[in-house]
């Protein structure tokens, strides 16, 4: 795997609604090695504070560009969000190891491989939709309320069967994203089970989908989110239990197998 | 016109001689292949490895690093593979650069640690130097030896009967006196003396009333230490003869002349490794281009030359 340090000019940046932004990026060498679940390591500022970069996940890829899409968090995503189409960004890329889809297989039937996002999460399963989209996946999508449901459009443009659940019921199903996946899962027949489950969300999703995905013996990988001082595996700061020990999420993940955190 | 020669940036550490002064910091370069790719290795000075001890160490608990202002603390632990396997799976790739390797060491629990790890790299002849790293704030202890003159006499006394090959102890600022540990590792025999580790602190997350990392307590680096380092580097210089090599907060050429001319023949550039990864070279160049602008044609021109402020 080879990343590029290089300054990607800005090509779009539009707010979605409240605080969630899109941004275009030409960063031809990062767009021509990018892989789903992969993402770039950003430098929003010439000064020293914030200090560090900010790793944000590839949402997409088209030609030489990148797309990301991102919330403002922060001191530095709201830079980030002040910066003009024109203007260039520091960028670090492609990093980490993403989503295995290659042994999806092509013939396979439909809805056989379920992608759950909560919240912020569907940045990079997105991406994933797009190079599994002979699968047509289905898609589960949670948040709190209706006004944080994201890119439910995007993913039924790529023929994705989208189902939502909201914590207040606001829209979908009622409950967390976890609970619906539960529900589908105990409904599937054995014959249609699926047989691949990736999700990208908070950490509470993340172990619950871990632990379903386990107890219905279907491979599950997660991509986890953890603060990161370099991105690209030689500060040791951002790693996570396994069983075979700490593991950096910036360089063998951010994507893992379910079975294979302790966490 | 007549053509300039080009400043000559090579000095010497000890018995250690260095194509240029600028190096880069243990704990903040990996074993060197995780900036593969992403520069030109072989124009570092010299490369100073992650820590190594006897055994492998997993390291501490996560959370491992926050963000500061204008800084970052951390809390690693000395995650490393141990001796056995640095020698084997790490220091091949070390090797192949042509430049000088500088092992980072430390003890978990026993002084003696330090003769046993020396005594290995001793016979390895690609060991270009030792660093001695008794300042490691993370370990959990209530006290380390580079706080301590005695304790840090001792060491350097006992390891230094073990191997010729150049010695560097690296310091705590976490102390009363760094110049009184300085000579205390002087008197023992160290070529070199690096300063600074990182300065202790802590940071706390409000909403959880939680330390912000897993060990509660860690290292500070980054440039918001940089006029802390500065100082000591100065005030060491002031009271040794042996070399320093200078480090905390560098981020670019300005900050690392400001270390020159406190008094360090060499510098290491440390967390900048993480935000910019060529950052090093940047400096390289960017000193080269301060001679030149400046009609310096030795970097030991500028070495602890520090003027009064003029009126």
């Amino acid at each position: 795997m080879k990343s590029f340090q290089l300054k990607a000019k800005i090509l779009s940046q539009t707010k979605i609604k409240d605080n969630y932004w899109y941004c275009e990026l030409s960063a031809p060498e990062v767009a021509g090695h990018a892989l789903p679940g992969q993402f770039i390591n950003i430098r929003v500022s010439d000064n020293f504070d914030p200090l560090l970069r900010r790793p944000i996940s590839i949402h997409g890829v088209s030609g030489a560009k990148i797309k990301i899409f991102y919330e403002v968090v922060g001191k530095a995503t709201e830079i980030l969000a002040q910066k003009k189409k024109g203007e260039h960004l520091d960028v670090i890329g492609p990093l980490g190891n993403g989503f295995e889809y290659s042994r999806i297989a092509k013939k396979s039937s439909n809805r056989r491989t379920i992608l759950v996002a909560g919240g912020m999460g569907v940045a990079p399963l997105v991406f994933l939709a797009e190079k599994t989209k002979f699968n047509k996946p289905l898609v589960l999508i949670g948040a709190r309320e209706k006004e944080q449901i994201l890119c439910s459009q995007e993913f039924k443009t790529l023929g994705c069967k989208v189902i939502i659940a909201t914590d207040d019921g606001s829209l979908g199903f009622k409950g967390k994203v976890t609970e619906l996946l539960k529900e589908i899962l105990s409904e599937s027949q054995q014959i249609s089970k699926p047989e691949n489950i990736y999700a990208c969300g908070p950490q509470p999703m993340l172990k619950a989908v871990a632990r379903i995905s386990c107890e219905n013996n279907i491979a599950s990988q997660l991509s986890l989110e953890r603060h990161m001082a370099c991105g690209f595996g030689a500060c040791l700061g951002c790693v996570v239990a396994t069983k075979s020990g700490y593991k950096r999420v910036c360089k063998d993940g951010p994507v893992f197998s379910g079975k294979e955190l302790t966490w | 016109m007549v053509k300039q020669a080009k400043p000559n940036l090579s000095v010497n550490i000890g018995s250690l001689a260095l194509q240029n002064p600028v190096m880069v910091a243990s704990g903040t370069f990996g074993y060197a292949e995780e900036f593969k790719g992403l520069m030109d290795l072989k124009k570092l000075g010299a490369i100073v490895t992650k820590t190594i001890t006897v055994k492998p160490r997993p390291g501490n608990l996560p959370p491992r690093t926050c963000e500061t202002p204008s800084g970052m603390l951390n809390s690693i632990g000395l995650e490393n593979p141990g001796i056995g396997r640095f020698i084997k799976e790490k220091l091949p790739f070390l090797n192949k650069l042509g430049i000088p390797v500088i092992v980072s060491i430390a003890a978990e629990d026993n002084p003696e640690e330090f003769s046993t790890l020396v005594r290995q790299l001793d016979k390895i002849n690609t060991v270009s130097a030792i660093e001695l790293n008794i300042s490691c704030p993370n370990l959990h202890k209530d006290r380390l030896i580079s706080q301590d003159a005695k304790e840090t006499f001792a060491l350097v006394s006992a390891v230094r009967k073990l191997t010729k090959k150049c010695l560097i102890t690296k310091l705590s600022p976490n102390v009363t006196s760094i110049s009184e540990i300085a000579l205390a590792a002087q008197d023992a025999g160290s070529d070199a003396v690096a300063l600074i580790n990182t300065l202790t602190g802590m940071s706390i997350d409000v909403h959880k009333r939680t330390p912000k990392i897993g060990s509660w307590i860690g290292g500070l680096s980054g440039p918001a230490i940089r006029p802390i380092a500065v100082k000591m580097v100065w005030e060491v210089y002031n009271k040794i003869k042996i070399p320093i090599i200078g480090m905390g907060g560098i981020m670019d050429t300005e900050s690392a002349l400001e270390f020159f001319i406190a008094g360090a023949t060499a510098i290491s550039a440390g967390t900048v490794n993480f935000i910019n990864p060529r950052a090093s070279l940047e400096i390289i160049s960017g000193l080269e281009e301060y001679m030149a602008d400046n009609g310096i044609l030795k970097l030991s021109d500028i070495i602890g030359r520090l003027k009064a402020c003029e009126d």
